[in-house]
Formats: C-alpha cells, structure tokens, sequence
C-alpha cells in the first residue's frame, strides 16, 4: 500500500483551537504523524518587557481562558517568594477555592468535547449543562465566566461571603449528584469503550521518558501531580493524585472524571476550613531575582521561571505549559493506530493550543 | 534569590543529560533569556519526584548546540522554540522546524531574533 499524507487541522470540527498534524498512512493506519504550529503565537511572554510586573497578572490570565487562575497564581506565588511576602491563610485557602473551580469546569468542557469526538451528542449537552452552574459560580463570585481575575501579589482581589459560600456548597453537591447520573454512562457504556479503550496507549516508561504530565502522565500509572508539593493551601488539605494504569484514551477520560469529583471534595474541604481574616497583604518593592515555581492546571503541570531585577519590569518570564508537554507524547501516540481513532487522540491529551503558543 | 543551578558547558552537555536520564529524571523544559548584547544563558530544567534539578549555561548568541532530543525526544519541541525565538541552532535535531516553528518561511522575521531585546541577524 502506498503511502497518503492527509492533512490534519488547521480547521477540524474536534478542535477548538488550531493545530496542524500532518498524517502519513498506510491503508488507513497512521505511520507518522508531524505536528506543526505558529496559528494563534502571540508572544506573551516578551511582553514582560513592556507590561509592569503587576500588569503582566492580566497578561498571564490570557496565555489559556480555561486554566486563567491557575495561571496567575502560579506567577503571583512565583513573585511572593521573590518579594518575601507572606499571604494570607484565608486568600491561599480562597485561591484553592477558585482555582479547584476552574478544574472542575475545565474537565466538564473536555468531556463534552470529548464525547462530541465520539459521536456521543447527548453527553456532550449534558456535560455542558452541569458545567453553567460552575460558570455560574465563577460570575457571582469574580464578575466573569472564564476569566476571574482574582488574584494580585499578595493575595486575591475578592473575598467570598458566608452566603456565598453556602450557595457554592448547594450547587456543587448539585454537580456532584449530575455528575454521579452521568457515571456509568461515561465509564461503562459499550459506545464509550468501543472509541476509546486500547486507543492511544502511552506505556509508564514512554509517558516518563516522553516528559508526558497532568491527566496524560496518570492515566498512564504514574502518581505525580505538582498538587503534592502543597502550595497555597494544600498542606492542610486531603489530596492524593488519581491514578490509572492502562494509559488509553479511556484510562485519560477516567482519570478526568474522578479529577472532577475529587476537585467538589477539595472546594468543600477548603470551604469547611476557611478561617475570618484579611485576603491580601500591601505590597511594597520590587521583585529582585530569580525563581521557578510549579502548579497543577487542569493539563498538568505548569512551570514559570521569573526573573526580575529590582525594576517594575522582569527580565525574563518563562511559562512551560502542560500541552507543550504533552505534544512529544501524542507523536508518539498517533503512530499505529487508525486514521478514523486521530481525533479522539488528540482530543484526550485535552489540547490547548493558547497555553502551547503562549 | 538566585536559583540553585549547576553548571554545564556545551562540551559536557550531552553526558551530563545521559547521565540524568539514567539516574531516572524526567525532562521538564529549557529555559533561554538574554543576557547582553553577546550571550544568553541556557537553563535545562529536570525533575525527580517533584524535586527540580536545574543546570546552567552561557553560551555566545548564534552558538549551534549539540541537541538533547536524541536522549529525550520531548527535547526536540522547546529546542525549536529556542532556534525561532533567539536564534541558537541545535544540531541533530529529531524533529527540525529549520526556524519555522511558530514563524512563517515566507516572514522577514525569520532572518532576526524576536525574543532579543539585542537582535542578531541568524546565519
């Protein structure tokens, strides 16, 4: 059989962002696959440069819409190291609050999407309708649905009410009871299994070796997630990584589903400890040095390097993103398997194409 | 603050790297920044049960540097990145975009250095 190289992406009804592979096949099995970039680079790192260290939060919540908080707080905590600023327990605890929120409606969006790429329409919609009360939540409390802009260095910029806090604990047990109906439909239904178990498989040792991380290194049986270094508040928080051991497509849906139930019991455990007190502290200075600091997005781990020099303007700012980690992992994931099985491929390594481009 | 870095020259590069992957570190990213007008600085950032480890290097900018993706393969993405933004080639690249990565070959950009304050013409 001659060889046929089919163009995949830009535009394709599973992605949500653009991204180019190119497919080599072999009577419908791929044998290579290349992917290629540059549609949506907006080089937000370089505009630290020319954006304030305070400035550049808002321009750090704009490298991913999804994973926003988690972004600036990763860089807020990054600055608060460097400027020796102690924050407050109670704006660590409402950063875990937040940002465990934005896990939950990121994995709701992925397996919508995610069930979209199968053909699976009606679990699609229901996903999608159980995530509104967590943008709903996201509004109340932040003013916006995606970007909530919470954070500052030093703290965070909004406080939660007790009644706020109640209604968070109402709808989230409402999520949680919709997201119990969905279960067996999600894990056991014979159109699930079919489309995704034994599709994709990354081995331990490949998922290690390839520098895979988040949901794709897990559902691969190996228990890291930059949670267990235990910034912000989640030293004082109950939290052990979800594992999976069969690395596929499935093993990758499975563990986002069971992410998204630990995250209800996160937001309750931090709810249930949040002490009365201030929510930020006034900074003064600048930030002098430099700094790696990591947290858990909904994709994995994220890492920035800072580097600053006494001036409001940083030196370097640096932002390894979990889907540039995990795009080394789906090369070596398409090749083997059949053309009509891409999609859903790449859909479960849950690509975001803003975060990889930065 | 300044990080806690190892050093590492471009001649000791790859065995450094070897030697890492077998004591079983996973490879995390590379970090460039600028340092003046004629260097920039090299970061290799590797992790071990959540322990980072991080080796540094200055290199002269339009320095070609022996590429690591040949002992980790995730390498061969960050190192592209690395050709586009600052120009500093690696040879025996697993995957080359050849400068084109995020640019357009068509793009006047592709000749300079975009993520140089100081940029230099790429050869």
């Amino acid at each position: 059989m001659s060889k046929t190289i089919i163009p995949f992406g830009p535009q394709h009804p599973v992605l949500p962002e653009p991204i180019h592979v190119s497919l080599t096949v072999e009577d419908e099995i791929v044998t290579e696959a290349v992917p290629a970039f540059g549609y949506v680079h907006r080089g937000l790192e370089k505009l630290a440069e020319k954006k304030d260290f305070n400035q550049m939060i808002q321009v750090v919540e704009r490298v991913c819409g999804i994973c926003s908080m988690i972004h600036a707080m990763c860089y807020c905590e990054g600055l608060e190291t460097l400027m020796n600023v102690e924050v407050p327990r109670r704006a660590k605890l409402l950063r875990v609050i937040w940002s465990e929120l934005h896990r939950i409606h990121s994995h709701l969006l992925w397996l919508g999407l995610y069930a979209d790429a199968f053909g699976f329409e009606s679990v699609f919609m229901q996903f999608w309708k159980i995530r509104e009360r967590i943008m709903d939540i996201n509004e109340a409390t932040a003013g916006n649905r995606v970007i909530v802009s919470v954070n500052q260095v030093g703290g965070v910029r909004r406080d939660l009410s007790p009644s706020q806090l109640k209604w968070i604990l109402d709808e989230i047990t409402v999520v949680e009871k919709e997201m119990k109906s969905m279960e067996s439909t999600m894990l056991n239904d014979y159109t699930v299994k079919k489309r995704t178990v034994g599709i994709g498989v990354l081995t331990r040792e490949m998922a290690y070796e390839l520098g895979a991380s988040g949901p794709v290194l897990r559902a691969s049986g190996i228990a890291q997630d930059m949670r267990q270094l235990k910034y912000e508040a989640f030293d004082e928080l109950d939290f052990e990584p979800v594992v999976e051991q069969d690395g596929d497509c499935y093993a990758r849906g499975v563990i986002r589903f069971r992410e998204t139930m630990q995250s209800i019991d996160i937001v309750r455990q931090a709810i249930s400890r949040l002490p009365q007190g201030d929510t930020f502290v006034k900074v003064k200075g600048k930030p002098e040095g430099e700094i790696v600091t990591r947290v858990e997005q909904p994709r994995g781990e994220c890492l920035y390097y800072i580097k600053a020099n006494k001036t409001k303007f940083l030196d370097r700012l640096r932002i390894r993103t979990p889907t540039f980690a995990n795009i080394p992992p789906l090369a070596a994931m398409l090749p083997g398997i059949e053309l009509a099985d891409v999609p859903v491929v790449i859909l479960s390594i849950d690509p975001c194409i803003s975060c990889t481009e930065r | 603050m300044i990080l806690d870095t190892l050093h590492l020259t471009k001649e000791t590069l790859r065995e450094e790297v070897e030697k890492m992957k077998s004591k079983g570190y996973r490879f995390v990213t590379i970090t460039c920044l600028e340092i003046d007008e004629d260097f920039v600085e090299l970061l290799y950032h590797f992790d071990k049960d959540l322990e980072l480890i991080h080796y540094r290097m200055q290199v002269a900018k339009g320095t070609t540097m022996p590429s690591v993706s040949t002992i980790f393969f995730a390498a061969f993405l960050v190192e592209n990145e690395i050709y586009d933004q600052f120009g500093i080639k690696f040879d025996d690249l697993v995957l080359d975009f050849g400068g084109t990565l995020y640019l357009d070959e068509d793009e006047e950009e592709v000749t300079s250095t975009p993520f140089c304050r100081y940029s230099v013409k790429r050869k």
